[in-house]
């Protein structure tokens, strides 16, 4: 008699679980909008994936470790180490440094208007037309430095960004005598 | 004119930890003083013992841990966790109590968690809970109160070199007894009413003889401090309340064998946990609600532990097991924000 | 009347008052020099009139308000304009903005006034208007540009109750007062005139009960003036009962929503410095080119309340003072409180300003000791807003700043009590701002990553479109050319040639 009950009880369960599986099952992959709604966007390759979304699939399939993006920083791996519950690492300096974010220039006394650069850009955030000046929108450059290379003239630099008034940070202040060898 | 800058606000600070401590230690000094009066010397020997050790194991920890000096000793308080611990030991305790006891707080339940600020535990009542656990004997050997003593001893006595080890013994067993507590709790497994337990010349009119004496001088600080705005009245209303409460249900229920909420109010570390242990700002909820609904808590688990848990006096452990309890409190109990329901 | 009790606050701060409290309004002198910072209000920076070399009389437009929230620069005195440029504006960061030098001429004329004493005749839309045009903001440090405060006349909610602030909480600052105890008849005209734009049935002027002289001129002219709706009252001296949302939760138990303003529980809060220059610029019709300050602390010799052209450098308003003394450690523009240090006297006075505080070491603290946190709770009894600092504190030392967002960080308004409070002397207010800037930031590169996102998925699929172009047209060609016989095409492409051959040898 309590077997029946088990029996019944377990399939009706399984029905459930079946029903929820179909009714509820989201398409795509949640986790790897997540894991790219946390990464920065420069599409720079510095992980070793072309684009921020591979990578956040890599991430996501297991392939590729959470401290792989320089543009990201540290504040980028405790997000995504947050996100999927691991332990924060340090970033793999192999792939490059933190550094301020930073702007491609292009110098128009030297540019041929090969539009190469224009190719490059993942963001088309560079303006121009064959044989016509190419200049770069400061607002939409992510700091990916793809253009560098391909420029034949090498007239293009990367310069900090210019700083706002609205954009200004106060400075974080210290924690003090806590600190080792304050004194 | 070209001048530094600096951040506001630029007005000096009121309040500094060092003057909240010695806050603590001047509304004490009623409490020691009954110590002394009831109990003898022997507090001031565990005092001295518990602060001297405290402030050199401050120093050492912090000498390893590379954090400076000055700032951290100058701030009292590992003192006042020293004399806490101290006033919650018996008063012929042997010298490596309070010795092995401040250690304990100060290395163990203070620096190895992150030093100030930074543990979770009240330091001395760890001491206290490892102490009691690991000598339960030694931690028993309580001096009876003055009024009591026999005829032609004094407090004195305890300090004349007695080479005759019989000597020593005899005079021990003549000054020693339990505490009120202890002797209820006795008792009471022996199936004894409180009305009989209550005639034992221990017990005096409201609480045990002596003690009630000191719990009424703490008292007396524990208001002082309350005046000086050092510790508001939620944690030691909250504590009394609780445990006037649930001591006082019970004892409606049976009064035969459950003592009356004066009692237990006012023996034993009820008053000084009240306004000194449970207040300890670092480890205490954060908002004011959470603060007595804190003190209501550890004010019944007190009562739980003395009536039925295995130890007679139940300040030390209710106030740590209620710590564990703190983060959750204060996830509860967050203040209601101006412009928000 | 009856008053309600905000939590916390500090009674017992130090008041600092006597230095100035008895000083009477004078007039500053026409400096050599007027700087305007073009971005000195909320909202939108203004966008220049002139070019360097025109000629300007006081009074006169030289900047244009931007959008909405923002507001126009009048000329401080008649001069000539020497640059528009970058200078070092009063602002924390020590940043420098684009600013509007002028060269006075000594002269100083006027443009000419353009009074409406009979107010009452026009519609409450165009003295809106005409307070903007007159490029008035909230003279009480906020400068929110106050016709878009008064723009209540499509609010869902009617407004009922007028505030004036005259509760100047900060120590130091007694240019409030003095302006109530000398030209309270013109600040309860200017009350007249907000009650008409804003159709509120009272107006509350409230002070604070340590000057009670200042209240009985008040009172004196309130009486005189006969408007029933308007009542002064005296409210305790707590710091920070100025604060706009403290000062409604005390005289009218109501809370501002978090995220809402006044406007939205039917309440206009102004400070009464405002209030003058709304009727200077009705009733008078000059626009606003000057205000009162305090110049005061140990560092001058003689501290004044002064009535300053806007953009008077600091320097100039230090000469009137007589000068610095040797103590000067300081030089803070605002209350110890919430104001800011600057880097040198050079800067302008703005719109903003009410207050110099030229102050020695003995007077305030410039370096303090953090301990580390013993949570003792002061810091939450002393907040205004009820606010818990501790924990914005932890989460803001540990860089957790979503937690500390949550915990309406945002909600705080830097009055500073905690950090007066707080034993372990930790710089709380820093940890506040810090979060609060560091979250905005955040917030914009989220954004810009957000709009690079989208950017990067727009060339992906252009390229992709392209590519897919490209192959159709490859694959529609290869059809093509299975569909014909070949045989055909090649005839006619050999007698095409052949017939263009011919052609040419025609010509040679």
């Amino acid at each position: 008699m309590s077997s029946l009950i088990l029996i019944i009880l377990f399939a009706a369960l399984g029905i459930l679980l079946g029903y929820v599986a179909i009714r509820f099952k989201v398409e795509g992959d949640p986790l790897v909008d997540k894991i790219d709604a946390v990464l920065p966007q420069t599409q720079c390759g510095q992980c070793n994936f072309p684009g921020c979304r591979p990578y956040a699939q890599a991430i996501a399939n297991g392939e590729a470790d959470i401290n792989q993006c320089p543009p990201g920083g540290e504040a980028g791996i405790a997000a995504l180490a947050d996100l999927l519950g691991v332990d924060p690492k340090p970033l793999n300096e192999e792939n490059g440094v933190e550094k301020a974010t930073m702007v491609a220039v292009i110098d128009e006394e030297t540019c041929i208007g090969c539009k190469l650069c224009i190719q490059a850009c993942p963001v088309d955030a560079i303006l121009g037309a064959p044989k016509h000046m190419h200049t770069v929108i400061e607002a939409e450059c992510t700091g990916c430095e793809l253009c560098l290379p391909p420029c034949p003239v090498e007239c293009i630099t990367m310069e900090p960004v210019t700083q706002t008034l609205t954009l200004w940070q106060w400075d974080k202040p210290d924690a003090s005598p806590q600190k080792k060898g304050a004194s | 004119m070209q001048f530094l800058t600096s951040n506001a606000p630029f007005i000096e600070p009121q309040n500094s930890i060092q003057k909240m401590m010695l806050w603590v230690l001047i509304a004490l000094t009623p409490g020691i003083a009954a110590m002394v009066w009831q109990f003898g010397y022997g507090v001031l020997a565990n005092i001295i013992i518990c602060v001297t050790t405290a402030l050199t194991a401050e120093a050492v920890m912090l000498r390893l841990r590379g954090r400076p000096l000055r700032p951290f000793l100058s701030d009292l308080s590992a003192v006042v966790t020293a004399v806490l611990l101290a006033l919650a030991l018996p008063t012929l305790a042997p010298w490596w109590l309070p010795f092995i006891g401040a250690l304990i707080a100060i290395v163990m339940a203070k620096h190895l968690y992150g030093g100030l600020g930074y543990n979770p535990f009240n330091p001395a009542m760890i001491a206290f809970a490892i102490l009691i656990v690991s000598f339960p004997k030694s931690m028993t050997v309580w001096v009876l109160p003055q009024s009591l003593l026999p005829t032609g001893t004094s407090f004195l006595d305890v300090f004349t070199p007695l080479t005759d080890q019989q000597a020593k013994k005899a005079l021990i067993d003549a000054i020693t007894a339990a505490t009120p507590l202890d002797e209820m709790k006795t008792q009471l497994n022996l199936n004894k009413t409180v009305e009989e337990i209550r005639t034992s010349a221990v017990f005096g009119n409201l609480a045990g003889q002596g003690w009630q004496w000191v719990s009424i001088a703490y008292l007396i600080g524990g208001l002082v401090l309350m005046y000086k705005k050092i510790i508001t009245w939620h944690i030691p209303a909250g504590l009394l309340l609780g445990l006037f409460i649930i001591s006082f249900i019970f004892y409606l229920i049976e009064p035969s064998i459950k003592p009356s909420p004066l009692f237990h109010l006012l023996s034993g570390g009820a008053i000084l946990g009240a306004f000194f242990i449970a207040t300890d700002p670092v480890t205490a909820a954060a908002s004011l609600k959470g603060r007595f609904i804190y003190g209501l808590l550890i004010g019944m688990l007190t009562y739980i532990i003395r009536t039925w848990g295995g130890y007679p006096e139940g300040i030390a452990f209710a106030v740590i097991l209620i710590n564990m309890a703190v983060p959750l409190i204060d996830h509860y109990t967050p203040p209601r924000v101006y412009g928000h329901k | 009347m009856k008053l309600w009790r905000f939590n916390g606050g500090l009674p017992s701060l130090a008041e600092h008052k006597n230095e100035s409290v008895h000083l009477p309004i004078e007039t500053a002198p026409v400096p050599k020099q007027l700087i305007y910072p073009l971005g000195q209000h909320i909202g939108s920076p203004a966008k220049p009139l002139v070019k360097v070399g025109d000629k300007v009389l006081r009074g006169q437009k030289i900047a244009n308000a931007q959008g909405v929230i923002s507001a126009p620069i009048h000329a401080g005195s008649s001069g000539t304009v020497v640059s528009i440029a970058d200078h070092l504006i009063p602002h924390p960061s020590g940043f420098s903005a684009l600013s509007i030098t002028i060269q006075t001429d000594g002269h100083d004329n006027s443009i000419e006034p353009k009074p409406q004493p009979d107010f009452r005749q026009l519609p409450a839309t165009e003295l809106v208007q005409l307070i903007r045009d007159a490029g008035l903001v909230g003279l009480g440090g906020a400068a929110f540009p106050t016709a878009v405060k008064l723009n209540t006349q499509n609010k869902v909610t009617p407004i009922d109750t007028l505030i004036l602030n005259g509760a100047e909480c900060e120590p130091y600052i007694s240019c409030d007062d003095r302006l109530l105890k000398e030209r309270a008849h013109q600040v309860i005209e200017g009350i007249e005139i907000l009650l008409y734009i804003t159709g509120a049935k009272r107006a509350i002027l409230a002070v604070e009960d340590n000057i009670p002289d200042t209240f009985t001129s008040i009172q004196q002219a309130v009486a005189q003036n006969g408007n029933g709706a308007v009542c002064a009252v005296q409210i305790p001296t707590i710091y920070p009962t100025g604060g706009e949302k403290q000062l409604i939760q005390t005289l009218t138990g109501k809370e501002v929503p978090s995220g809402n303003i006044p406007a939205d529980i039917g309440i206009v809060s102004t400070n009464v410095g405002t209030v003058y220059a709304v009727q200077q610029a009705i009733i008078e019709g000059k626009p606003l080119t000057s205000r009162i300050i305090t110049v005061t602390g140990e560092g001058v010799k003689k501290p004044h309340n002064l009535e300053v052209r806007i953009g008077t450098p600091i320097n100039a308003l230090i000469d009137v003072c007589q000068g610095y003394t040797k103590h000067a450690d300081r030089l803070i523009m605002g209350g110890p409180m919430m104001g800011f240090a600057l880097l040198n006297d050079e800067i302008p006075i703005v719109k903003a300003t009410n207050c110099i505080l030229v102050a020695s070491q003995q007077e305030v603290i410039t370096e303090k000791q953090a301990m580390p946190c013993i949570r003792c709770g002061l810091c939450a009894s002393a907040c205004p807003v009820s606010l818990m600092p501790q924990q914005l504190y932890w989460h803001s030392q540990s860089d957790q700043l979503e937690k500390a967002e949550k915990l309406n960080l945002f909600d705080c308004i830097e009055c500073g009590c905690c950090d007066v409070v707080c034993p372990s002397h930790i710089p709380l207010v820093q940890h506040f701002r810090y979060a609060k800037s560091a979250l905005k930031v955040q917030k914009h590169e989220k954004h810009l990553s957000n709009v690079a996102r989208e950017r990067f998925e727009a060339r992906e699929k252009r390229i992709a479109q392209e590519k897919a172009e490209r192959a159709e047209r490859a694959r529609k060609k290869k059809a093509a050319l299975q569909k014909k016989p070949a045989k055909e095409e090649i005839e006619a492409a050999v007698s095409r040639s052949k017939a263009k051959k011919t052609s040419l040898e025609e010509e040679d």
